[in-house]
């Protein structure tokens, strides 16, 4: 039984296998042994140069003093090192907040975006490979809803979840961060192609159910596509700032983002104590976790991308 | 899809004892379906569908001295038509829209089309980096450039004295607006710029091969080959960056602090509509400017896709 069903899985993976081989050959443009330009390559310094410059400050001045940040030049190392100072007062000012903001933020980035993506893999492929009545209701619906823009609904939804006493729980947060209609759209163009239909008669064939046959071959065959829908639900997670904002007014709920915005907000208001130098360290430490998963998923997530946007 | 006879479905019969086997199959294999949808129409209905209606509702209410909440059918509306403040803040919008969304997608534009050319050395490593800032958050990226152009510690000031040349304060009024829109451009530039990749990279190989072959030369071959392939990640972006602007909240929000002048509460309909939430209490009007807003961006994103598709076809 297994025998069967894993054959045609095999093959065509070996068969998208050799579509990306192709493409790859083929390489966009005429004539694959082209000389390398020195001018492209010079543009696109100036371009990588303003992308990595901004974020080289944010290191550079993570490591600097408060008196050496207004004292010396902002894009180079001056004053004493301070990094592993300014990281100890990070994570220790006001009794360890800091720690608590990150562990708000990965509780909700992994039942947030986690959960957007298992619902919009599960409602993409379903969209996608069963015929069922209301099915294309289902789909206006949802795509309309994709050219919703969420901060467009941060504003009702707080309206709604304050009326209905859900406000600064970490339900507020959680519950809006669960609806992807991108995903879901991403999903549905990807399975289209990525799952063939005889895979799924033959699974039918072999007695599996329709979940099993979901779980054990079409997730693995949805794999890119659903890399590139956690990407962007992780991502938008993180850095969710105006929903957050808006719900939660006890600092003991917030995620980072509302967080640091408070820290640098109490230098402007009376009475209060700047502390720039846990702002700019707070960042970094911020950024580093976000880059980490983005370069580890980006690697699996092109082909995904490029079926949504597209076919769009 | 997948109209393969009904006697091919083994497994539905198998499971039916009814002597007729095709209809409980049909059946059964007619409402699966709904089994992996389900559960996502439910927090979409609750987490999108409630909101918006409910924002609706309140917006055709409001708190009066006399008689507390009661039904005003469009007052709001009305009052929103009117009202110059409102006005203000969507003229901004329009403004950064017109002025940021080109230079950011032409940006983009330009450096998919370098990376696709096959003729620039180490072009993974400029598709990542140039990408990289799409990973940062709103907030950092707004507190770290807020830095940068700020008066206390900020760079510009800094390279303006040393180098004898007068740089204008950027967070002064006729340069906030550009300020604000080099933020978002340095933390969309690369997205756009993968969705473009993502769409050149998507032509077949041959068919390069069969223009060559014909004598077209490299201007031609993106005159007609590539701005055509184009055209549908184009339309994608242009969506996704009206969408931004029109919506445009966090980075004003957080450069706010550092400019209250220059970057007033109403600064945005989205600030607007925040700051009558919270400061004002005025909840009914604060859903009205959202749906809106809602309908406005929803109209302009959906223009561009009519027009496009028109386009295409």
């Amino acid at each position: 039984m297994t025998a069967t069903t894993t054959r045609p899985a095999r093959r065509a993976r070996k068969a998208d296998a050799a579509q990306t081989a192709r493409k790859a050959n083929a390489s966009g443009s005429p004539g694959s042994r082209k000389r390398h330009s020195l001018i492209l390559s010079l543009l696109m310094t100036v371009m990588l140069l303003y992308a990595l410059l901004p974020l080289f400050w944010l290191v550079v001045n993570s490591s600097k003093t408060p008196g050496a940040l207004f004292s010396t030049f902002g894009l180079w190392f001056g004053g004493p090192f301070a990094l592993w100072s300014n990281i100890h007062q990070v994570l220790t000012y006001d009794n360890g907040i800091f720690v608590r903001w990150l562990a708000n933020t990965l509780l909700y980035v992994v039942v947030g975006a986690g959960g957007a993506t298992f619902l919009a893999t599960l409602a993409g492929y379903g969209l996608a490979k069963y015929d069922f009545p209301g099915r294309r209701g289902v789909f206006a619906v949802v795509l309309g809803a994709v050219a919703v823009p969420g901060t467009a609904l941060a504003v009702p939804t707080f309206l709604l979840f304050s009326h209905l006493h859900l406000a600064n729980t970490p339900w507020s947060v959680i519950l809006p961060s669960l609806v992807s209609p991108f995903g879901l759209y991403l999903i549905w163009v990807y399975a289209q192609d990525a799952v063939p239909a005889e895979l799924l008669e033959a699974a039918r064939i072999d007695g599996a159910s329709e979940m099993r046959t979901f779980f054990q071959i079409s997730l693995r065959l949805l794999t890119p596509g659903v890399v590139t829908v956690l990407l962007f639900t992780v991502v938008a997670t993180w850095n969710n700032y105006f929903l957050p904002l808006i719900m939660l007014s006890t600092p003991q709920w917030y995620p980072l983002t509302v967080g640091l915005n408070d820290w640098d907000q109490q230098s402007f208001t009376a009475g209060g104590q700047a502390i720039y130098n846990l702002v700019i360290t707070g960042s970094l430490l911020t950024v580093i976790p976000i880059m980490i998963a983005f370069l580890v998923m980006q690697r699996y997530w092109r082909s995904g991308l490029a079926a949504g946007s597209v076919k769009m | 899809m997948a109209d393969l006879p009904l006697g091919a479905r083994p497994l539905g019969a198998a499971r039916s004892a009814r002597p007729a086997p095709t209809r409980p199959a049909r059946r059964r294999r007619r409402w699966t379906g709904w089994g992996f949808v389900a559960p996502f129409l439910v927090v979409f209905a609750f987490g999108l569908i409630a909101p918006i209606g409910y924002a609706v509702y309140l917006s055709l209410f409001r708190e009066q001295l006399i008689g507390g909440n009661s039904f005003v059918a469009l007052e709001n509306y009305r009052q929103a038509l009117t009202d110059p403040q409102f006005w203000a803040s969507v003229r901004r919008v329009a403004l950064f829209l017109v002025l940021q969304v080109p230079v950011m997608l032409i940006l983009a534009l330009l450096a998919a089309l370098a990376l696709d050319s096959a003729r620039l050395r180490w072009a993974p490593f400029y598709r990542l980096a140039i990408f990289l800032p799409y990973a940062v958050p709103a907030v950092v990226a707004s507190l770290m450039w807020g830095f940068v152009y700020g008066s206390q510690f900020g760079l510009v000031a800094r390279l303006s004295s040393a180098l004898h040349v007068g740089l204008p304060d950027p967070l002064s009024g006729s340069w906030v607006l550009a300020s604000i829109g080099n933020v978002v451009t340095w933390e969309f530039v690369g997205y756009n710029m993968l969705i473009f990749y993502a769409a050149l990279r998507s032509v077949p190989g041959d068919l390069y091969e069969a223009a060559e072959i014909d004598g077209a030369g490299p201007a031609r071959i993106a005159r007609s080959i590539k701005l055509p392939a184009l055209r549908p990640a184009m339309v994608v972006a242009v969506v996704f960056s009206i969408i931004g602007s029109l919506q445009l909240f966090n980075e004003p929000n957080i450069l706010h602090w550092l400019a209250p002048d220059t970057i007033p509460p109403n600064f945005t309909p989205n600030m607007y509509a925040y700051n009558l939430s919270f400061s004002g209490q005025e909840y009914n009007y604060s859903a009205t400017i959202a749906v809106v807003m809602g309908v406005l961006t929803m109209l302009a994103a959906g223009g561009v896709q009519w027009y496009g598709r028109r386009r295409m076809a």
